[in-house]
């Protein structure tokens, strides 16, 4: 088929099911958005910004599953989405990012809108492609979804200047890829595996060590299964919140530097790792010569490079988690539950000692019953985003998730302003379920122009901010190892949340109490209209437990004990 | 600190635009050494193969060579263990130097004189790189105006 490139990169959007195209326009990409003009198979979603055409790809993306796709004209219009190609990168997300170029001829000429954007995104990107034929385009789109999607995912960002989108050339889909430097391994060794289970089999206290990538490999039912199967206790990471249901017997809690403090004895305690898509973070392992340190390691990763990366892993496996798990629930008829029990017990007795929990002490209502509260009243129907800070650390902690792809955040690049316009994707790919975004005073107005695409394409995203009137996360690290030096987190001059909302056409509320939550929730759910919950919490509350920058997990700084009134 | 040795490593890469940028962004991004790089095509083929020196520790290495495979062009990486190595130099010397002195040297390190001029005369050596190291310092006595060294190349035995 002779066509355009413009019409080439609709039809390749069509072939691979895209039914949604979060973009803004500009110069260099109009040739595409004329087509996108004559086209009705994919809904275009015009964001505010570019950033936030990209987060709320990434935000469908991890909804859904499926690749989320950007556009975005040359220039300015790729800079501003570079926060997203990273942010993306750094979490996984399979995205594919569509840019327009200046003009072959001009390239390298410094010319209107002329930006090196293969040279910016290479380092943020699983892969890039700049095209310079559209006799190519048919490959490039077709590798560009299948990298983006397949081994660890991850960004692609393609390139297309001016005159290759008007250029006319022959356009199959229908080829074959032949990739023959990218060859993912999905199948993992299966003598490695029998030697794993061999290890669990005889370690007495093993702890399973559930990452992030068992979402991404849609693996966390058969997690759930093994686990179930085995009886052997699981801590999640940040990013794996939902693998376990909130309420299962054998999850104790996320582990890290805001998690709990069972979660982190029992890393510490363990005599067994079982990594199964968890990458050793940092914000994880707090100082590594001391993380898990009597402990044997079985790792299961379908990055090579993340394996023995920080920590040495004994039982190494290279394969897509949910291979792998299947393979070990195969060969899991051999552990008894039952041999686990003093050692879930155990870690019990550490959950006893210090729960998870806060103290309602103050006038001014707390974060957390925020968080809580919302989980009572929706539970399972929501979705949840966030932003950046400790908004976001509470309701990793205190949220009852019941359901992998429930929960969307930026863990790697801790990215304010990615819950809002990420709510809105998340709401595109799952209208069924409420799209919550809890968010700070401080993040909501890193992407609050977004009101104005959730009120024309009816995403009805609510917004709840947890307004302490500090960029709190800062000014928590401020008050603790900075002698309260509040250097530049206050925000008590901010905007009126309410008539910002409505100035775009939502709706708004301040709340101080239980009861007014309640029937401001209760309101914007029945009018389904895009909204802003402001919420005046405890200004001073911190996140706790918590383990400081580079200190050991056995070490928490702990929430204070108080007699119950 | 764990020890840094001194590694060979070898990538055949798809001959492609920005490959190379690809690799020496890794290695600037992820804060590896690179002491010297050497890039050819290889006949007859869309590859290209790289060779590159670099130190780390052993875990540094492990991850130098899994962060290079995982670039989507990079077709095949191998960290030498047991390697033949070779680097040239050519080295320029004044005319009035003892020319007879030079080519009998050279010979010694698999050179010879390959250029005589009426000021200068320029010599050429390919040997192990770390005799390369040991002729510069030799012929440090016949006053070299320039000296370039092309970095090394190697091959699996
Ligand atoms: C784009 C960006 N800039 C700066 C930071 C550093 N940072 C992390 S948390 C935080 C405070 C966020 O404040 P707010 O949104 O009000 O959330 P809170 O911590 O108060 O709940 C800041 C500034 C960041 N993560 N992202
Ligand atoms: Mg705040």
């Amino acid at each position: 088929m002779q066509i355009s490139g413009a019409q080439m990169v609709i039809e390749a959007l069509i072939a691979e099911g895209v039914d949604t195209v979060f973009g803004y326009p500009g110069g260099a990409i109009m040739n595409i958005y004329d087509e996108i003009y004559k086209q009705d198979k994919f809904e275009h979603i015009l964001t505010r910004h570019e950033q936030a055409a990209v987060h709320a790809a990434e935000g469908y993306s991890k909804a859904s599953g499926k690749v989320g796709v950007a556009m975005i004209t040359s220039g300015p219009g790729f800079t501003n989405a570079v926060t997203g190609l990273a942010d993306a990168y750094m979490d996984s997300i399979p995205i594919v990012v569509i840019s327009g170029q200046v003009p072959m001829s001009l390239i390298g000429t410094d010319a209107f809108q002329e930006i090196d954007a293969v040279g910016i995104s290479r380092s943020c990107t699983k892969h890039n492609y700049l095209v310079t034929d559209a006799k190519d385009l048919a490959r490039i789109l077709k590798e560009a979804f299948y990298i983006a999607s397949s081994g660890r995912p991850g960004p692609v960002h393609v390139d297309i200047p001016k005159d290759v989108t008007a250029q006319i050339a022959n356009f199959d889909y229908s080829i074959e890829l032949d990739l023959e430097t990218y060859k993912p391994h999905t199948k993992g060794n299966p003598r490695q595996i029998k030697k794993a289970m061999e290890a669990i089999a005889k370690a007495k206290r093993p702890l399973f060590y559930l990452g992030g990538g068992i979402i991404n490999s849609n693996a966390a039912y058969e997690v759930r299964d093994l686990v179930h199967a085995t009886g052997i206790p699981a801590v999640e990471t940040f990013m794996a919140r939902g693998t376990l249901s909130h309420d299962d017997e054998y999850l104790i809690s996320m582990l890290g530097m805001h998690g709990s403090y069972a979660a982190n004895m029992a890393m510490s305690e363990t005599d067994l790792v079982i990594g199964l898509g968890a990458r050793f973070d940092d914000r994880v392992t707090g100082k590594l010569s001391e993380f898990a340190k009597n402990a044997g390691v079985i790792h299961v990763d379908i990055d090579p490079a993340s394996i023995s990366k920080l920590v040495n892993a004994d039982y190494p496996i290279v394969g897509d988690v949910k291979n792998v798990v299947e393979e070990m629930l195969r060969l899991s008829s051999n552990i008894n539950p039952l041999k686990y029990a003093s050692w879930r017990d155990t870690i019990k007795n550490f959950d006893t000692l210090h729960p998870l929990t806060y103290h309602e002490d103050t006038d001014r209502l707390k974060p957390q019953w925020v968080i809580q509260r919302v989980g009572e009243l929706l539970g399972d129907d929501a979705n949840i985003s966030t932003d950046v800070g400790q908004h976001q650390m509470w309701t990793a902690q205190f949220y009852p998730f019941t359901r992998p792809r429930q929960w969307i955040s930026s863990g790697g690049l801790g990215t304010m302003g990615f819950g809002f316009p990420a709510a809105m994707g998340v709401k595109a790919a799952s209208p069924d379920k409420v799209s919550i975004n809890i968010t700070g005073d401080g993040s909501i107005l890193m992407n609050c122009q977004e009101l104005m695409t959730a009120v024309e394409k009816k995403l009805p995203v609510i917004n709840i901010i947890l307004n302490n009137n500090y960029l709190g996360m800062v000014r928590q690290w401020q008050t603790l190892f900075y002698d309260k030096r509040h250097s530049e987190t206050d925000l008590s001059v901010q905007p009126d949340f309410v008539k910002l909302a409505e100035a775009f056409g939502g709706i708004g509320y301040r709340v101080t109490t239980k009861d007014e939550f309640d029937a401001a929730l209760k309101d914007a759910i029945e009018k389904n209209i895009v909204t802003f919950i402001d919420v005046v919490v405890e200004r001073l509350e911190n996140v706790m437990p918590m383990v400081p920058s580079g200190g050991s997990l056995f070490n928490m700084m702990l929430l204070e004990k108080k007699e119950k009134k | 600190m764990e020890k840094s040795e001194r590694r060979v490593i070898s990538v055949i890469v798809v001959n492609e635009a920005s490959v190379l940028s690809r690799i020496t962004d890794l290695f600037s991004g992820r804060g590896y050494n690179i002491t010297s790089l050497t890039v050819a095509p290889i006949p007859e083929s869309k590859y290209s193969r790289l060779t590159i020196v670099t130190s780390g520790s052993v875990r540094v290495i492990e991850q130098i060579t899994k962060q290079l495979h995982k670039l989507i062009p990079v077709l095949r990486v191998y960290e030498h263990a047991d390697l033949v190595e070779k680097e040239m130099a050519l080295i320029k010397f004044p005319a009035s130097e003892n020319i007879t002195d030079i080519a009998t040297l050279c010979s010694a390190y698999n050179g010879k004189i390959v250029n005589v001029g009426d000021n200068i005369i320029i010599a050429m050596v390919a040997d192990e790189p770390k005799r390369v190291d040991n002729f510069l310092k030799i012929i440090n006595k016949y006053n070299p105006k320039e000296i370039v060294r092309s970095g090394a190349v190697a091959l699996e035995r």
